[in-house]
């Protein structure tokens, strides 16, 4: 069965929200610019799963009657028990870099790149009961030893109220475990091609090894799901990405 | 309420202002940032309510822009905003960052008249460590050692933002987005341009009445056709995702924003839009 990196990813992602040892995903939010997490996120609604999700990009029929507003409300709550981050860079104890390298803000003259800014995260990382790192590239550029700026932290002082960590970190290579207590990273699975040195040739960070299997493909019922129902739900907010993927272009 | 042309509602926004500004997904008036461009603005202070987006690039990139506060800036699936990138680079603006909540909490401080509004989370990132004016204080309800961040509460001098129409009493209706209506709340004058202006009094039909700003909140209102466009307005058009890619591939270099401003924003294809 061939299938599209983009839809290894998704079901990939899939399967964290539904592992029954981590908090139970009842509600879910999706930021800006995330199609893959919200394939995978449809995947787990379309399979049946009891979920409520919400896409703050959704145009039609937004879960929001106050914007994004009403997102860091209900996060602040511990209403949201999912959410995903990413970051221009991350490090081994799962800080997140999502504004920018070189002297702060990041990009100015004296060199460095400006990354798009850190949205909700410094608020997000701590309020949501688990996040799911999810970031394509996977090179020394972006799993660095340590972030040049931290948007928001991986773990927090004792004492700081934080009511989650991230739980995994998925890229283009590999699926990483995060544990809090030890704040490092271990490996638990490849995806097809790769392997333990490949990974730790494009990492940064320095990780711990643990029974490291292969990503388990996607099943056809899955592949069938995201090309027909899924991409419809997804087309309207993002046009690109179902192009790309899926050679689907919006109806007017 | 008489509405005002688009041209005075510009004019009236001075240089150096506080202007905040809802990004691509919350209803910007595109049509107001291209004003303030043709009137040649200056030193603005940008607020994103709570990230920045179309309008807050081109108002850089035609150097209307001192400084920007915001939670990011990016122009969705089209990429990095090129023209905020080019003007951090060169200095010639100063970012102060934020995190989204961060943002409407300080506004919904100025709407409840507070002086200031806690949050959670925040503690241990450097966008904290950037913010002098934050503060971490000791929770008073809580036990010993449990610190929370002080944030101190804004008001922007002018909200600016584009609603599918106004009444004959100057309400304004924005479905859903009622984010905006704090932001008008927070405000010291709220700026709207809209598609339309209907008879009547939509605070009388209890349909339209939890999606309208009161009057009392509007400064005032001009009618602005399309006036969100490239970006979408409710359900009554969509992104105009190809105009974005076009602009973030011209907007890369000088020469290419420069002549895409001749264009779109001084050109003809602008007067008639």
């Amino acid at each position: 069965m061939n299938f599209a990196p983009e839809e290894l990813l998704a079901a990939t992602l899939a399967r964290l929200i539904l592992d029954p040892t981590a908090h139970p995903a009842r509600h879910i939010a999706v930021g800006a610019a995330s199609p893959i997490p919200a394939a995978a996120c449809w995947l787990v609604a379309k399979q049946g799963y009891p979920v409520r999700l919400s896409l703050l990009h959704k145009r039609s029929g937004n879960p929001f009657t106050e914007g994004t507003r009403e997102l860091f409300d209900l996060t602040g709550q511990g209403r949201i028990d999912l959410f995903f981050l990413g970051g221009g860079q991350i490090d081994g104890q799962a800080n997140l870099n999502l504004v920018g390298t070189g002297g702060w803000p990041g990009g100015g003259a004296d060199g460095g790149v400006r990354f798009p800014g850190s949205f909700g995260s410094a608020f997000m990382y701590f309020m949501t009961h688990r996040t799911i790192l999810f970031r394509e590239e996977h090179s020394p550029r972006v799993l660095v030893d340590r972030v040049a700026n931290i948007s928001a932290p991986g773990v927090s002082a004792p004492g700081v109220f934080r009511r989650g960590h991230a739980q995994a970190l998925v890229t283009g290579k590999c699926v990483f475990r995060f544990d809090p207590a030890a704040a490092r990273f271990t490996l638990e699975s490849l995806h097809p091609g790769e392997t333990v040195d490949s990974v730790r040739a494009a990492t940064g960070f320095d990780f711990d090894i643990g029974e490291v299997h292969e990503t388990p493909p996607p099943t056809e019922a899955e592949l069938a799901l995201l090309r027909g129902s899924i991409c419809d739900e997804m087309v309207e907010t993002y046009p690109d990405f179902c192009g790309r993927v899926w050679g689907r272009s919006q109806a007017a | 309420m008489t509405p005002i042309s688009l041209e005075a509602m510009a004019a009236s926004v001075p240089d150096g202002a506080l202007v905040a500004l809802p990004p691509d997904n919350s209803l910007p008036s595109v049509a107001l940032a291209r004003a303030l461009i043709r009137r040649g603005a200056k030193n603005l202070r940008l607020l994103g309510v709570p990230v920045s987006g179309f309008a807050t690039d081109i108002l850089i990139g035609a150097g209307c822009v001192a400084e920007v506060q915001t939670s990011a800036v990016s122009l969705g699936e089209a990429g990095f905003a090129p023209r905020f990138t080019a003007a951090l680079k060169a200095g010639r603006i100063t970012v102060r960052d934020a995190t989204c909540p961060a943002i409407h909490t300080m506004l919904q401080a100025a709407e409840k008249g507070v002086p200031f509004m806690p949050l959670r989370g925040l503690i241990g990132s450097d966008i904290l460590a950037n913010r002098p004016d934050w503060i971490v204080q000791q929770n008073p309800f809580g036990p010993p050692g449990d610190v929370i961040v002080l944030l101190p509460a804004l008001s922007p001098e002018v909200a600016v933002f584009h609603a599918a129409m106004a009444d004959s009493f100057g309400n304004v209706w924005l479905g859903r987005r009622r984010e905006c209506a704090t932001l008008a709340h927070a405000s010291q004058r709220a700026l709207v341009t809209v598609e339309r202006v209907v008879e009547g009094n939509f605070l009388e039909d209890e349909r339209l009445a939890s999606g309208t700003i009161n009057a009392t909140y509007i400064s005032a209102i001009a009618v602005a056709e399309r006036g969100a466009q490239p970006v979408a307005l409710l359900d009554e058009y969509g992104f105009d995702a190809a105009y974005v890619a076009e602009y973030a591939r011209m907007a890369k270099t000088d020469a290419g924003f420069a002549e895409w401003l001749a264009r779109e924003v001084f050109g003809q294809a602008a007067a008639a839009a």
